[in-house]
């Protein structure tokens, strides 16, 4: 489990968040949420080593991050950035990739990592795209690909930067509900989102940033039922009940 | 697969019309029993000490530059980026320069000052390129930049020692005139060595195709591997100058027209760019020797004839907005 205390993160010369507390505990869904420029990005790389923390604690199973070789932190925390080259290689190829943290030089894939790979394209509903260009495929086939290569990578914590962005509606239905299914599989899946009631809907948890503070964690009643989300979103919050839970839209 | 066996098939045939036709046309009855070492005369003669040393320079020269070009594109992340637009081989060109001005005997120097100077160019265009942005266009005017003041110094050198590189223009426009084996032996070793420890890293230079923060991510400290990965461009690069001089545009055509074919796996990509490669060198070789007949139109001349339009072709296609495949 990551766990942040009194974080503070930035680049040289302008620090973007400052004082953050928070956990990301296995069989959640965290979605973080706030305006744009309010450091949700800069949180994701920094928890996962890419960006040097400026100040604070960054602790991954009870170690400090920094203790951990980049490839130790691959085996633990997988990370889906937001904007993503898209190389020319095969979908499966790509999921392969996910396997690179457990070999060593002169990393010849073994049969279980293409075992562990078939599996995770299953898992995703991508089994049939394995051998079709990445370039070819869709935004939303394209996400479907990713999910499974943070999935082959067997972590227990995966940060996801804007994963439903450019996506249309019921891909991003779809991506939501494998992220959910991540979480009911026991591991830590923290989303960036900015569809607040796909946030509402979806996750078990929700962090609301602000000008690189974090204001408040809660539930997703919690948060519905505190004036703070308006306050920093500047839109309402309405929802009604359905049989399969309350769903949400702006007022 | 079916692609590289083709490539391979095709090698097999120009190399034999390279040590077959020229100002003398050999029979291949002959040809064979000249590279088995039982043939006689003057035909013999030609091919052992004209055409095979020639034929060795294409196919090593082909090989090294346009792997050097697939290492040097997925590293800087750049299909722009390739040995002789960002420095590389005017680097290794000015190294073996003074290489030559200052030891003329020591042949078996050049190919380590051809890798120092390479390896300079490399290095100068990252520094820069990584202060002043990585943006696509700042590398490609960095290497444009360090090119000219390499070449340059290749003509200050000849200017002070019009002795150096003999044979000046062949070095410069690029050529495998005037080869011979003991020549090319300290350059074979390092473009074998450098070929396969650049196969063995496939892996790696795949992960970097994905951007540096996702391969970061997927456990590969992208730095280091960098350096390792052009610095083993460099080798290539430099090894081929060496002997070859400036060829031009091998390093950019092998490796797009591959990726075109069978799109950017590291592992099929450098094989296919290595055997294309070897077979665009040794079929402009050919078509110099046969296309003009009897007179021989330098190597380099035809690989620039021919690579030319094809990068303004990739140029027009970029601003289209078709970014791979």
């Amino acid at each position: 489990m990551i766990e942040l205390n009194q974080l503070r993160a930035g680049y040289p010369g302008r620090t973007v968040l400052e004082g953050v507390d928070l956990d990301f505990r296995p069989g959640q869904v965290l979605a973080v949420l706030g305006p744009n420029g309010c450091g949700k990005s800069t949180l994701l790389r920094t928890a996962n080593g890419l960006l040097a923390r400026v100040g604070g604690e960054i602790l991954l199973d009870g170690l400090p991050l920094e203790r951990l070789t980049v490839r130790e932190v691959a085996r633990k925390v997988a990370y889906l950035p937001q904007s993503r080259t898209v190389p020319s290689i095969t979908a499966g190829r790509m999921v392969l990739h996910g396997r690179f943290p457990y070999l060593s030089y002169p990393r010849r894939y073994r049969r279980e990592d293409h075992e562990m790979v078939r599996r995770a394209l299953d898992w995703a509903g991508a089994a049939e795209l394995a051998s079709r260009p990445l370039p070819q495929l869709s935004g939303g086939q394209r996400q479907k690909i990713y999910l499974a290569m943070a999935l082959a990578q067997d972590t227990e914590t995966i940060l996801m930067d804007e994963p439903t962005t450019y996506l249309d509606v019921s891909c991003q239905l779809e991506v939501m509900a494998l992220s959910r299914r991540l979480a009911e599989e026991g591991r830590a899946v923290v989303m960036v989102l900015h569809d607040l009631c796909l946030a509402m809907r979806y996750a078990h948890r929700l962090a609301l940033f602000q000008d690189g503070r974090l204001l408040c964690t809660g539930t997703p009643e919690e948060l519905f039922c505190g004036a703070e989300l308006e306050r920093t979103m500047g839109v309402g919050l309405g929802r009604v009940q359905t049989e399969e839970g309350w769903r949400y839209f702006y007022r | 697969m079916g692609l590289i066996a083709l490539l391979a098939g095709l090698l097999v045939l120009s190399s034999a019309g390279n040590l077959a036709f020229g100002a003398v046309p050999i029979p291949l009855r002959e040809v064979v029993s000249a590279l088995l070492g039982r043939g006689e005369g003057t035909h013999a003669a030609i091919i052992l000490y004209a055409r095979l040393p020639r034929l060795c320079g294409c196919l090593l020269a082909g090989a090294a530059l346009a792997c050097s070009g697939v290492i040097i594109q997925g590293v800087l992340n750049n299909p722009l980026a390739a040995p002789n637009i960002i420095g590389v081989n005017s680097g290794a060109g000015l190294a073996t320069a003074i290489c030559c001005a200052v030891a003329p005997g020591a042949v078996r120097l050049t190919p380590v000052a051809a890798f120092a100077g390479a390896l300079a160019g490399v290095l100068l265009v990252l520094v820069i390129s990584e202060r002043a942005g990585a943006a696509r266009i700042t590398l490609v005017l960095a290497g444009v930049a360090i090119s000219s003041m390499f070449s340059a110094g290749i003509d200050a050198v000849v200017t002070f020692f019009p002795d150096a590189l003999s044979g000046y223009t062949d070095f410069r426009i690029g050529g495998v005139r005037n080869l011979s084996m003991a020549r090319l032996t300290p350059a074979f070793w390092v473009i074998l060595i450098a070929l396969i420890a650049a196969l063995s890293l496939s892996n790696e230079l795949d992960l970097l195709l994905l951007g540096r923060e996702t391969a970061q991510s997927l456990g590969l400290s992208a730095k280091g591997l960098r350096l390792v990965l052009l610095m083993l461009a460099a080798a290539l690069a430099g090894a081929a100058v060496s002997f070859s001089g400036l060829l031009g545009f091998v390093g950019l055509l092998a490796p797009h027209i591959m990726r075109r074919l069978l799109g950017e796996e590291s592992f099929p990509l450098l094989l296919s760019s290595a055997l294309g490669g070897a077979l665009l060198l040794t079929a402009c070789d050919l078509a110099s020797r046969l296309l003009f007949a009897p007179f021989e139109l330098p190597l380099g001349v035809v690989m620039s004839l021919a690579g030319g339009p094809f990068f303004i072709w990739l140029l027009l296609r970029q601003r289209r907005g078709g970014g791979g495949p």
